[in-house]
């Protein structure tokens, strides 16, 4: 697939002065992930895995369909780790409740980072309450870097799950997973990646990286919303009780006692999102169609490109700088308020965020109260950061800086 | 839309220059705001005298140039002025920022109005309004010698 032509796929750019630098938050969708839900509840609706009817299965087919290319994307041994939510925070609340319960108690530690986004932090939260369990955070240094030692500092052998990103909403930082989860798996400790940044920009291989549970939000790869994955060793979907109960997630129900369905029913109580998890499978067709390699080297080249341009503005001021970084840049202007600036490049019609993007442990380390943040997608190109850059401008003549 | 209907020259100036900004030394009723969605932050201090005028008004806190140029004139306009005329004037804010289109409170000047009104400019932009409201729902909340946080998700 051809990246110089690729805005076109996404029909949300066509006929609009759009600069669309949002994509942390959610990323837009191609035309062929839209389609599909259309087709699929045009011709092909049912609910899975119920009814014995023709179209059922079908319908099962193809939501099913859905979980093999997710496994095989992220290399996964089994399809059935493959779990789906209704999203990346589900994911995260359903292991924190589930290991919670059976693992953990009073004076326990849970490792998180200052990273973190809320999503793997209140979930974890809850457990102080219910458990008495005590959270740690991993310091973040001035770049807003975690490094192996910083987790290595805060181990102790209280410790009984580490739960951390494995890419930064706010400063793009890549964490460095592989070496973390070697350590940890030298203690016998647990690993949960929140890889709802990661999967969009980043290889993704579980085997490699040998951690217990990983977390991806489908809307932010390009998918619909409403479809999260929660990946996760099979030994531990095994061992670990449901979470949600209800229909389809069940074996045997009598008036005394319940058993559960395998795996991974157990983990899909309900009626799940079946067009929107159908639809997910195009949005991975549409990634493995432009190849890893190819997004990282294009999202690559726009955040150089960016930091290079956004640091000739003066008074602009660029959130961390890690060595190992991919497509989010936040930043400050010296005089305006990052809810001000989001307004006025929002008038070249340029969407960006502005406030604490959900990481409010992070902004209070750095100092910040809020920040500006820019995040690419692969429709994104230089033309974009040429407009975002004048944007910018634009602020400092609003606000008669000099 | 115009950018400079939002950012009024007096806004720009009351949000770089803020006044009455600190915590008086002596206050009668205080309270806390605080805007989650963009971290914004505001904290009250107001001082009634013995017949219920506002003797002194001022604030701490961080946030956008709406807000803090919202919760400077606010400060400015109420002051020397009657609890219930006070409430009046709240009233009558978040009345036109939400609903009409004038300040319709006979208790303020033309001058005055001219301020206000400059604030109307973030009925354009929806996600702003609560940007221009936080201080006045903070203030109605120390005057009713409320406990609570306001939290502007939770105002209607």
């Amino acid at each position: 697939m051809n990246l110089s032509n690729i805005k076109k796929e996404f029909p949300i750019f066509n006929n609009k002065n759009l600069v669309y630098l949002d994509s942390a938050n959610s990323s837009q969708k191609p035309q062929s992930v839209i389609d599909r839900i259309n087709d699929f509840y045009s011709n092909e609706f049912s609910n899975v895995g119920r009814s014995v009817h023709a179209l059922s299965i079908a319908a099962t087919n193809n939501y099913e369909n859905t979980r093999v290319s997710v496994q095989k994307y992220i290399n996964a041994k089994n399809k059935d780790e493959i779990v789906f939510t209704k999203g990346a925070t589900e994911a995260i609340n359903l292991v924190a409740s589930t290991f919670g319960q059976k693992y953990l108690k009073e004076g326990d530690e849970i490792l998180l980072t200052e990273l973190e986004h809320h999503s793997n932090y209140v979930p974890w939260h809850y457990l102080r309450n219910l458990k008495g369990v005590k959270i740690e955070f991993a310091e973040v240094n001035d770049d807003g870097e975690v490094s192996v030692e910083s987790i290595e500092k805060k181990i102790t052998s209280k410790t009984k799950i580490i739960a951390l990103t494995h890419l930064s909403n706010v400063t793009g930082t890549i964490v460095p997973i592989k070496e973390i989860v070697e350590i940890a798996k030298k203690k016998n400790i647990p690993v949960l990646v929140d890889g709802c940044q990661s999967a969009p920009h980043i290889k993704i291989d579980v085997k490699d990286l040998d951690c217990d549970f990983y977390a991806i939000s489908g809307h932010k790869v390009y998918g619909p919303t409403g479809v999260g994955i929660l990946y996760a060793k099979k030994k531990w979907l095994q061992n670990l009780p449901p979470y949600i109960g209800g229909g389809g997630m069940i074996s045997e129900v009598k008036k005394d006692k319940v058993t559960y369905a395998p795996l991974p029913e157990k983990y899909e109580a309900g009626t799940m999102a079946t067009a929107e998890v159908v639809a997910f499978n195009e949005s991975i067709k549409f990634m493995q169609s432009i190849g890893i390699k190819n997004i990282i080297k294009h999202e690559n080249e726009l955040t150089n490109y960016a930091l290079e341009n956004m640091k000739k503005i003066n008074s602009v001021n660029i959130v961390g700088n890690p060595k190992n970084k991919a497509g989010v840049i936040s930043f400050t202007i010296k005089g305006v308020h990052p809810h001000d600036i989001s307004t006025i490049v929002d008038e070249e019609g340029v969407a960006i965020r502005a406030g604490h993007h959900c990481c409010q442990i992070l902004h209070e380390r750095l100092n910040l109260s809020a920040t500006a943040r820019v995040s690419f997608g692969i429709y994104n190109t230089k033309e974009d950061i040429d407009i975002l850059c004048k944007a910018i401008e634009n602020c400092r003549k609003v606000f008669e800086l000099k | 839309m115009d950018l400079k209907q939002l950012y009024q020259d007096i806004i720009l100036e009351h949000g770089k220059s803020p006044r009455n900004f600190g915590r008086c030394k002596k206050y009668t009723h205080e309270a806390k705001g605080y805007n989650p969605l963009c971290g914004d932050k505001v904290q009250i201090f107001l001082n009634l005298n013995e017949e219920k005028k506002v003797e002194n008004l001022t604030f701490e806190g961080s946030g956008c140039a709406i807000s803090m140029a919202s919760t400077s004139i606010m400060t400015e306009l109420v002051k020397g002025k009657s609890l219930e005329v006070v409430k009046k004037i709240v009233f009558d804010f978040l009345d036109m920022i939400k609903n009409t289109q004038e300040i319709k409170s006979e208790e303020l000047d033309e001058d005055q109005k001219t301020i206000i009104m400059s604030l109307s400019g973030v009925k354009q932009y929806p996600m702003r309004v609560k940007c221009a409201t936080l201080a006045w729902h903070t203030l109605n909340s120390a005057m009713s010698k409320k406990k609570e946080e306001v939290n502007t998700e939770a105002i209607d």
